[in-house]
This record gives C-alpha cells, sequence and structure tokens, in this order.
C-alpha cells in the first residue's frame, strides 16, 4: 500500500500527459492516414495555441477566452494546409515533409519573437487548476479531467467516422487517394475536415496540458509533437483508437522512468519504443497491412 | 568567346582555389582582431564547417534519396570525441569539475606535440599537433561511420517518413546517452567541454572542409555515385539492374555519418567549446533547410547555401536584431526578428522556389560565363537562347 | 522572372554587406568609449539578463559621460542578445568584439561566459562578468574579471542555513549542461555532506516543463529541503507544481531566484521560498528611488522589468558594473582595450552592494551573502538575515 501512494503521483502524471499526447495524436495520424505526411507543425500548431491563450487571458475572462482559441487553433490548421501543404500536394513526398518543417520553424521562430524567448506563465483556468486529493496524493483537477475528456473526445469521433458521410468519404480517402477522387470525393474537402478536427482536438490538448504544465515557451511543442507521432505510429497509423492506447502507454511508462530517476532516458525511451515497434511490427499496434503497388 | 577546353578549365580551377586560399591567408594577417571584417572570417569558418556537414546530407538526401534525419547525432559523436581527446591534461581538473578530473588522462594533440616539440622544437610542437588533430578528425569520422553501421542495421529497411522519424529517434536517443550522468567521467555528462586544441588560422576548416567535399564529388561521379542515384530515381529499377539496394544504401548512410562526424570536429574546433544541449533535431533541420535553399542533389547548391545561410544567421541579418537595418529602424525590429524574416525567406524557397539555388545543376566555368552573358547583355532574347543551349548540352550530358 | 528576383536578392545581400561594413565608421561629432553589454535577452536566461542590462542602462542614464585623459567622452552602450546558448552565444561575442568596444559587460548565466571567455581573450578586450557565479569564469583566463561572489562561497553559504534550519536530507536539482546551476548544487551538496546531511541529485533537460515527477520523488525519498538554483523559467514552474502537489518541505535557491518572477508565481500560495543574493531593496536609499522612478517612466523598461518595478538584485550589480567599468577606463586613461585590462586588477569601486575590489584570478573579493525569505502574501522579499563564512 506504501509503495503505491509513494508511486501514485507518476501513474497520475502519466495518464494525464498520456491524454494530452492522445489528443494531439490523432491529429497526426487523421493527417498521415490521409496525405501520408508528417506534419511536423502539428506539435508547433499546439504551442501557438498555447500562446494565444496567455494572450488572450491577459485581457479578456478565461472562459471568452478559451472558445476563441479553439477558433483560432482550426483556422490556423487550415490555413497551414491550403498555404503550405496544398500547392505541394503534386510534389514529391521529401518536398511536402520539407514544407512541413519549414513551417514548424517559420512557427516556432515566430513565438521566439513575439514572446522574447520567455517562458510565458499560462492563465489559471479556475477549475482546472484547482488541487484534488486522490488516495493521498496531491494533484491537480486536469489530472483526473484528462483521461475522461479524451475517452469522450475519441468516442464522439469514431462514430463520426463511422457513421457520418464525411466520414467515410474520409475513410475511403485514406485507403486509396486516386481512386477515391475518381469516384467524385471532393479531396480537398476531406482535408480540410481532417484538419479542422486535428486542429480543434490539439487546441484541446493544448489547454489541458498547460494547465498542467504552466510554462509556456517557444520549443513546448516540439516534443510533445514528437511523442504524439510516435504514439500513432506505435498504435498503428490510421488507427484512432491505436493511437489514443499508444499515447496512453508512452505518458505512463515515461513518467515510470522519471520515477526510477532516469529521467535523462524519459524523452529516449519514447524513440527505442518507436524502433523497436518499427523492427518488430512495422504496422503499429492495429495498423492495415499496406502491400506496395509498383 | 572561345570554349574552355578541358585541361585549361582545370588549370583555371587550381588558379582561382590558390588565389583564395592566398587571400584568405593574407586577409588573415591583416585584419585585426576587433575589425568589423573579422566577421567575414568567421563567416567563412563556420559555413565551411556547414558547408562540409550539408554535403553530407546531401548525398544521402539528395543523392541516395533516404531521407534521414540523424545529422546532428552524428555531428554530436564528432565533435565529443574530437573534444575528449585533446583537451590538455592540465586542464583536465578543470573541464571535468563535477568528474574529478575524468577517466580519460592523455591528450592525442597534446602528447604528440611534445613528442615532435623535443626533436624539432616549436615547428615540431605545432606539426605534432597538428597530426594529432587531423588524426582524431579522422578518428571521429570513423567512430561515427562505426555508429552509423550498427545504426543503419535495423533502420535503413524502412521507408521515406519511418526512415526519417527512426534516424531523428536515434540522433535523440544518442543525445541522452553523452548527457548520462554515468557517463560523465568520459563525456562530462550534459557539462561544457573547453580548452582543447583548436586550429589557428581560418584555413584550415576551409582546406579541410574542401578536401571531404572533394572526396564526396569524386564518390558521386563514379559507379557507387552512378548506383546511388539510380536508387533515388527508381529502388525496384535499381534493383532490377542488379544494383544491391541494401548494400548501397548502407554505403551512403555510413559514408555521410562519417563526413558528418568529421563535420562535428571541425565544428567542435570552431566552437571551442562543445556541449551535447545544441545537438537536437532543430540544428538538423536547419542543415536541412541549407540543402533544401542550395538545391537538393546539387553538391555547390549546398555549398553556396551553407555560407549564405551562415553569412545572413550570424552576420547580415543582425540588424534587424538591434532595431536598425539597411538604415530603417523601427520598434517592431528587437530580438527574435532576424529568425522570422529568415523563416519567411525559407518558406518562401521552399513553396516558390523548391529546386533552390541550383536546383541539380553543379557549377560550372561555362554556366558562369553564361550567367553574366545573359546579365550584360540585357536582352531577354540572348537570355532565352542561352538558356536553351545550356538544358540541350544537359540532355547530351546525360 | 525568377533570375532576376535572385539577383535582386544578391544585390540586397551585397548591399547590406556594404552597409554592415561601413556601419562603424559613420560616427562624427563627439569622441565616443563603447562598452559592450553581452547579455540573454531571449532563452531560459532572458529575464534575468534584462533586468541585469536594465542596471547598466540606468546607470548610463545616470552618467552618460566619462572623462578619459583629459578629454570627454560619450559612452555608447553596444547591447548584443547571446540568447542564453553557449553555442549561439560565441558568435554574439564575436559580433562584439567586432564592433569596436573598450571593455564588456556581462554575463548573466555563466555557461555562456565561459564559453564566451576564450573569443574576448583572443581579441584582447578585458570582460567584467557581472553576476556570473562558477569559479570557471575567471579560472585561467586573465581577460575575466568578476564583481560577484562565487559558488563554492553561495553553496557553502546555503548548505550551513539549511544545517542551521534543521533540515537533514536536501533534493537537488539542476539543469542539464548549465554550469550555474550544476556548479551550485555541486557545492552545495559537498558542503551539506560534510556537515552530515544526506543529498538527493537530479537534473532536467532544457526545455522541460514537467516538474511533477520531480517534486513526487523528493517526497517519496523524505527530503527536507528542496534545494532548486535554477533559472527564473523553470522556477515559476517547479513552484506551481510544488504548490498543486503541496510540497511541505521548503525550498531553498540562489541569486537567480531574486526576481520579481518568483514573486508573482509565489504569491497566494503557502510555500516558504528562501534565496541567498546580493542586494536587499532598502540597501541604497538613492539607487531605489532613482532606479524606481526611471523604470516606471518608460514602458519598455517596465515591461523588460517583468511588469513592475520591484528591483532585482541584478540590476543593482548591473549598476555598479557600469561605475566600475567607468573607473577602469578612467585609470587607463585610454580607450584601448588592452590598456584596460593593463589597469583593470587594481581598480576599485564603493558600489550599492558593497565594496569592489579584485583579489585572486580577476576575482571581487566579497564575504557576505544576503539572505532573503519570500512574503507569499504580500509578494515581498523580506530580509533574513547576512551570511558570512570564514
Amino acid at each position: 500500500m506504501n509503495f503505491f501512494v509513494e508511486n501514485l503521483p507518476y501513474i497520475l502524471a502519466g495518464i494525464s500527459v498520456g491524454g494530452q499526447y492522445a489528443l494531439i495524436a490523432i491529429g497526426y495520424t487523421m493527417v498521415y492516414g490521409i496525405l501520408r505526411l508528417i506534419n511536423f507543425a502539428h506539435g508547433d500548431m499546439f504551442m501557438v495555441a498555447g500562446l494565444v491563450m496567455v494572450y488572450l487571458a491577459a485581457s479578456l475572462p478565461v472562459y471568452i477566452a478559451i472558445p476563441i482559441v479553439i477558433v483560432f487553433t482550426v483556422v490556423l490548421g487550415c490555413t497551414i494546409e491550403v498555404v503550405a501543404y496544398r500547392p505541394l500536394r503534386s510534389a514529391p513526398r521529401m518536398s511536402i515533409m520539407i514544407s512541413a518543417i519549414g513551417v514548424s520553424y517559420l512557427l516556432q521562430n515566430t513565438a521566439l519573437y513575439v514572446t522574447g524567448g520567455l517562458t510565458q506563465t499560462y492563465p489559471t483556468i479556475p477549475w482546472l487548476a484547482k488541487t484534488v486529493t486522490v488516495f493521498g496524493a496531491h494533484t491537480k483537477m486536469v489530472t483526473l479531467i484528462t483521461p475522461v475528456l479524451t475517452i469522450a473526445l475519441v468516442i464522439a469521433l469514431v462514430i463520426l467516422i463511422k457513421y457520418t458521410k464525411i466520414g467515410m468519404a474520409m475513410r475511403a480517402v485514406s485507403r486509396d487517394f486516386e481512386t477515391s477522387q475518381l469516384m467524385g470525393i471532393d479531396i480537398n474537402r476531406v482535408i480540410t475536415v481532417t484538419f479542422i478536427i486535428g486542429s480543434f482536438l490539439a487546441a484541446i490538448g493544448s489547454i489541458l496540458y498547460f494547465s498542467n504544465y504552466t510554462g509556456v515557451m517557444p520549443t513546448s511543442g516540439s516534443m510533445p509533437g514528437l511523442k504524439a507521432f510516435v504514439a500513432a505510429v506505435f498504435g498503428g497509423i490510421g488507427s484512432i483508437p491505436g493511437a489514443v492506447i499508444g499515447a496512453f502507454i508512452i505518458g505512463i511508462c515515461e513518467n515510470i522512468i522519471k520515477g526510477m530517476e532516469l529521467t535523462v532516458f524519459s524523452n529516449a525511451f519514447t524513440f527505442v519504443l518507436l524502433i523497436i515497434i518499427l523492427m518488430v511490427k512495422p504496422t503499429g499496434l492495429f495498423g492495415e497491412k499496406n502491400i506496395d503497388k509498383v | 568567346m572561345t570554349e574552355l577546353t578541358k585541361r585549361n578549365k582545370s588549370i583555371l580551377s587550381v588558379i582561382v582555389c590558390a588565389v583564395f586560399l592566398a587571400a584568405v591567408y593574407i586577409g588573415d594577417m591583416l585584419v585585426p582582431p576587433t575589425s568589423g571584417m573579422r566577421m567575414l572570417f568567421t563567416v567563412l569558418e563556420k559555413g565551411s564547417v556547414y558547408a562540409l556537414v550539408a554535403v553530407s546530407m546531401n548525398l544521402l538526401n539528395g543523392f541516395t534519396g533516404l531521407f534521414s534525419l540523424g545529422q546532428a547525432g552524428f555531428m554530436l559523436i564528432g565533435a565529443y570525441i574530437y573534444a575528449i581527446f585533446s583537451i590538455p591534461t592540465a586542464m583536465r581538473d578543470s573541464v571535468y569539475q563535477y568528474f574529478e578530473g575524468g577517466l580519460i588522462k592523455f591528450s592525442v594533440t597534446e602528447n604528440l606535440g611534445n613528442a615532435l616539440g623535443t626533436v624539432m622544437g616549436d615547428f615540431g610542437v605545432m606539426l605534432g599537433e597538428h597530426i594529432g588533430m587531423i588524426f582524431l578528425m579522422l578518428c571521429a569520422g570513423i567512430l561515427t561511420a562505426g555508429v552509423a553501421a550498427l545504426i543503419g542495421l535495423p533502420v535503413l529497411r524502412l521507408k521515406s517518413d519511418y526512415l526519417a522519424i527512426a534516424t531523428l529517434g536515434f540522433a535523440e536517443i544518442l543525445r541522452a546517452f553523452f548527457q548520462w550522468k554515468a557517463a560523465g567521467p568520459i563525456t562530462n555528462s550534459s557539462n561544457l567541454l573547453r580548452s582543447y586544441t583548436t586550429y589557428e588560422t581560418p584555413l584550415f576548416p576551409v582546406i579541410a572542409a574542401g578536401l571531404c567535399i572533394a572526396f564526396i564529388v569524386l564518390l558521386i561521379n563514379s559507379s557507387y555515385g552512378r548506383a546511388f542515384k539510380a536508387i533515388r530515381d527508381d529502388e525496384i529499377a535499381a534493383e532490377a539492374m542488379g544494383v544491391n539496394l541494401f548494400k548501397h544504401k548502407q554505403m551512403s548512410f555510413i559514408i555521410s555519418s562519417f563526413f558528418a562526424g568529421l563535420g562535428g570536429a571541425l565544428l567542435a574546433m570552431f566552437q571551442s567549446s562543445v556541449a551535447s544541449t545544441p545537438f537536437t533535431s532543430n540544428m538538423t533541420y536547419e542543415i536541412l533547410l541549407i540543402v533544401v535553399i542550395g538545391g537538393i542533389g546539387s553538391v555547390t547548391g549546398s555549398i553556396i547555401g551553407a555560407y549564405l545561410f551562415v553569412a545572413c544567421s550570424e552576420w547580415w541579418l543582425r540588424g534587424l536584431d538591434s532595431g536598425a537595418f539597411l538604415g530603417i529602424s523601427a520598434g517592431f525590429m528587437r530580438p527574435g526578428f532576424r529568425k522570422v524574416v529568415f523563416a519567411v525567406i525559407i518558406m518562401c524557397i521552399v513553396l516558390f522556389y523548391s529546386r533552390g539555388i541550383m536546383g541539380n545543376k553543379e557549377f560550372s566555368w561555362e554556366g558562369l560565363v553564361g550567367f553574366f552573358k545573359r546579365i550584360f547583355s540585357g536582352k531577354k532574347k540572348t537570355s532565352e537562347k542561352n538558356h536553351k543551349t545550356n538544358t540541350d548540352k544537359e540532355k547530351e550530358a546525360r | 522572372m525568377k533570375k532576376k528576383l535572385a539577383l535582386l536578392l544578391v544585390l540586397v545581400m551585397l548591399f547590406t554587406l556594404f552597409a554592415a561594413g561601413c556601419g562603424n565608421t559613420d560616427e562624427g561629432g563627439d569622441k565616443v568609449v563603447k562598452i559592450g553589454v553581452f547579455e540573454p535577452a531571449t532563452g531560459d536566461n532572458g529575464a534575468g539578463g534584462k533586468q541585469e542590462t536594465l542596471g547598466v542602462q540606468y546607470a548610463n542614464s545616470v552618467q552618460p559621460t566619462v572623462e578619459i585623459g583629459g578629454e570627454t567622452y560619450t559612452v555608447k552602450l553596444e547591447i548584443v542578445d547571446n540568447e542564453s546558448s553557449p553555442e549561439k552565444g560565441v558568435s554574439a561575442a564575436q559580433n562584439l568584439v567586432t564592433s569596436g568596444v573598450s571593455i564588456i559587460l556581462g554575463t548573466y548565466g555563466s555557461g555562456v561566459a565561459i564559453a564566451a571567455g576564450k573569443t574576448f581573450s583572443d581579441a584582447g578586450v578585458p570582460a567584467v562578468g557581472i553576476t556570473c557565479t562558477n569559479p570557471q569564469v575567471t579560472l585561467g583566463n586573465d581577460f575575466y574579471y568578476r564583481i560577484c561572489f562565487l559558488d563554492p562561497f553561495q553553496g557553502t553559504v546555503l548548505a550551513n542555513y539549511a544545517w542551521e534550519q534543521g533540515h537533514t536530507k536536501a533534493y537537488c536539482l539542476n539543469k542539464m549542461g548549465d554550469d550555474y546551476s550544476a556548479g551550485l548544487v555541486n557545492y552545495f551538496s559537498k558542503a551539506f555532506e560534510e556537515l552530515g546531511g544526506k543529498v538527493v541529485k537530479e537534473e532536467f533537460e532544457q526545455g522541460n516543463a514537467d516538474f511533477a515527477a520531480n517534486i513526487a520523488t523528493a517526497k517519496k525519498n523524505g527530503c527536507d529541503v528542496f534545494f532548486a538554483p535554477v533559472s527564473t523559467e523553470a522556477a515559476a514552474l517547479i513552484i506551481d507544481q510544488a504548490d498543486a502537489q503541496k510540497i511541505g518541505m521548503p525550498l531553498l535557491a540562489a541569486d537567480t531566484w531574486d526576481s520579481n518572477v518568483i514573486l508573482g508565481a509565489a504569491k497566494g500560495t503557502d510555500l516558504e521560498i528562501v534565496v541567498t543574493t546580493f542586494y536587499q531593496e532598502g540597501g541604497d536609499e538613492t539607487f531605489d528611488k532613482g532606479v524606481k522612478a526611471w523604470i516606471e517612466g518608460d514602458s519598455t523598461n517596465l515591461a523588460n522589468n517583468g511588469g513592475n518595478s520591484e528591483i532585482a538584485a541584478v540590476t543593482a550589480m548591473g549598476y555598479d558594473a557600469y561605475f566600475l567599468a567607468l573607473e577602469a577606463l578612467k585609470a587607463a586613461g585610454s580607450t584601448d582595450p588592452a590598456k584596460v585590462q593593463e589597469v583593470l586588477s587594481g581598480v576599485t569601486y564603493e558600489g550599492v552592494c558593497g565594496k569592489i575590489v579584485f583579489g585572486e584570478n580577476g576575482d571581487a573579493v566579497r564575504d557576505m551573502a544576503v539572505v532573503k525569505k519570500c512574503n507569499t502574501t504580500d509578494g515581498v522579499w523580506e530580509f533574513v538575515s547576512n551570511q558570512y563564512v570564514k
């Protein structure tokens, strides 16, 4: 029992950060599923959402700021798609990935300029930041809210994809880009919707993440972004439940490693996991087999 | 104007190189360390290092078509191997201040310098140190290549973006190992390594990087280079033509890492102190962007890109940060603005000018002559004509 | 079309090059002496660096001219941003020495100072460290001086304080690759263990925002004091997490935490925060009043100071450093950096943070540190004691 109480903070932190990674990972997995693009800028968008919240909350009440942040992130996501990815749709995959890296570089540097390189303190969202006690461990409310909210959102998303027309179109496009185009699916619309969903979830993830770890800096987004991508690969790219499970596993493992006082390796571990899964089961836990066609 | 013969062209190239090196040498002598023009040499040194690393990345990404993002990790190994083995014994206690002077108690450059110094005096010390530096640089390259060979075994079986993210991951894992407390007696954990032997004249990095790049060019023009390009253009066709895919991919990966390691050692010398913190994926991205600016698949492009990138970020655009640029001063020019402008330029190149400065062409004397002709004639007709003949020539060359 | 654009770009670049080359020569009129300010404005130490720069700028506004060799010179500050990074700092230092400065002040954060030291000594320009406390900054470098106390001293003071308060097991946290925090943790733990205490050490990586696990580890190991002499950026996050997890032990830190960032973060919590530093507000009335009015009078200065006019010790140190530099220029009787370096070790100055006399290695002789405690209800520092070490 004592062991449990001592280590509970790590597990709680792991579950909560896992849920936040999951929300980012869905954006990665959906974009990759459709465009075959690692959207390197996704993690930075998550950071920008955090920064916008910081600046908005300075002049507006938090409850008004939250919806504005979400709308802003969605618009930003779609803008990036239209400006940086759409013109390169027929270009080689390497070019579009370089474009993604370029956008990430631009967002980070712009954030650096705007913040002056100083860490910005995230505003306190009264209810989320409240301290609660779970089995003797003190933590923030957001830790408990995150997994619940994540799972609720994922269920909603799965229903959307399974039972709506746009969901069907998304599944078709991710199965075969060219054929679905021939079948009369408006590819650009599907891609825009994908980016809207991805950005929306990233904005929610950002609110939860930064309520817990209250410092926003220009590089805040890159590590969570990469970890979320690894989670998406781990769960099988294109599979939403897979990405969520992957994210929780990564979040929990990384905090257990920190608890073992091997903090140096908490980031490296994620990549070890990635390489192992790519060696053993390249399609991930729930991924579908992809046959290369000549 | 008469056409240049092949022999005349190589003579011309040799003369230009010699004049350039002499200019650097004399310039270095004449310009005092506090003069504004000193930045020219800083740019030259750092640019040479980045040129080497960018060309090595181009060998992999541009010529073999392997999208690898592990460059920073390989540079880290090279930089550390060089630094660790060339810190003078007298300085070890202060550098490894948290690890009781560290495990390694000798310095290759110092020992060689002393050994030759007893025979030949001051000149011997200098000679010995330089032999030691070159020896350590080669060691840095070879060990990096060895690590790359190990990493390559699992990683090179992956395709495009998976390869990218896996190499990126390995670079992060390497960095974590170098920062690990338990490795501290050797790597000084995450603390700065400094006081090691560095070069004294800007000629050193220029010549070292130049020789390495020349070797890469020779490789690209050999039968191996043609096999690399075949893999880039179509893996399946290449395999059908009898190119051993895995062998050639691994070869390209190892050679690229060798030069990245060597470049890392040069970077360590340039910085005169080295820590593992800056060797993150952002460093790899910067090098990738240099390759893109120069043109993927052009060695000359990467070199030009590297010098331009370094000059802009270290020198020309600094005015954007301090509030006055080209005589314009404005309140929005405060620290960080330089980087925003820079990132916007890069995005414009990526989106509207995706071939970069050189595309996949290389520098040639005809190209240079043609370029100036087009500028000075100023007539659209001739420029079009020249353009046409150029493309015709390329077609013939292929 | 694209070719023309490219050509245009090249021309613009060349023009800039030309402009940059000529930029230094077109200053006519009064005689000008340049003092370099080598401080971070961005990055992890940005907040502290800006406050230190404010001290120098304020001093410059108080005394904008200096008498050198019988002639009056206007002092011009050359401020560069070293981005808190040893790697970027070297090229910023290069930029500074090439702009023709006679003496350099800075920097906040020992790591960057150590890395840039070679650039300064190669160029023969003397530098005066303001608050870089790691011994390695000046050791073996004849061109680096410093006006603050050193980490072995500060670490020992803190260890003694913790031991006197009855603490026996300390949790030490430092940032990887940061010579400032690593050095302090090293000297603190040595001194604390000698006194009979126990130490648990951990490190975190640059850009880390998650300190929940560190606080959990401190609690799990039964530590009774949390020593984290890190940058203010990380400190604010640590305070936030410590409050959320009800850490239940005092937080102990060094001069970096003496900043209004910490006060802002700690206000309204029930944490106990103790720091050692150079200066306590109220030490010099005229300086306090003057600098407050100056900061409040300009919105940029106010923003750089973190939004209010609470005086940080580093600002006072920056103020002293500027006047010390003027003394050195007067003594040298020339703007030549080599001449300044020759006389610098003999220069003394009675500043608001006490008398500055250079001793061994070019380090100022200081034997006193101010211990302050954070009043978390009002968000101000309260003086605790002056600590001495024999």
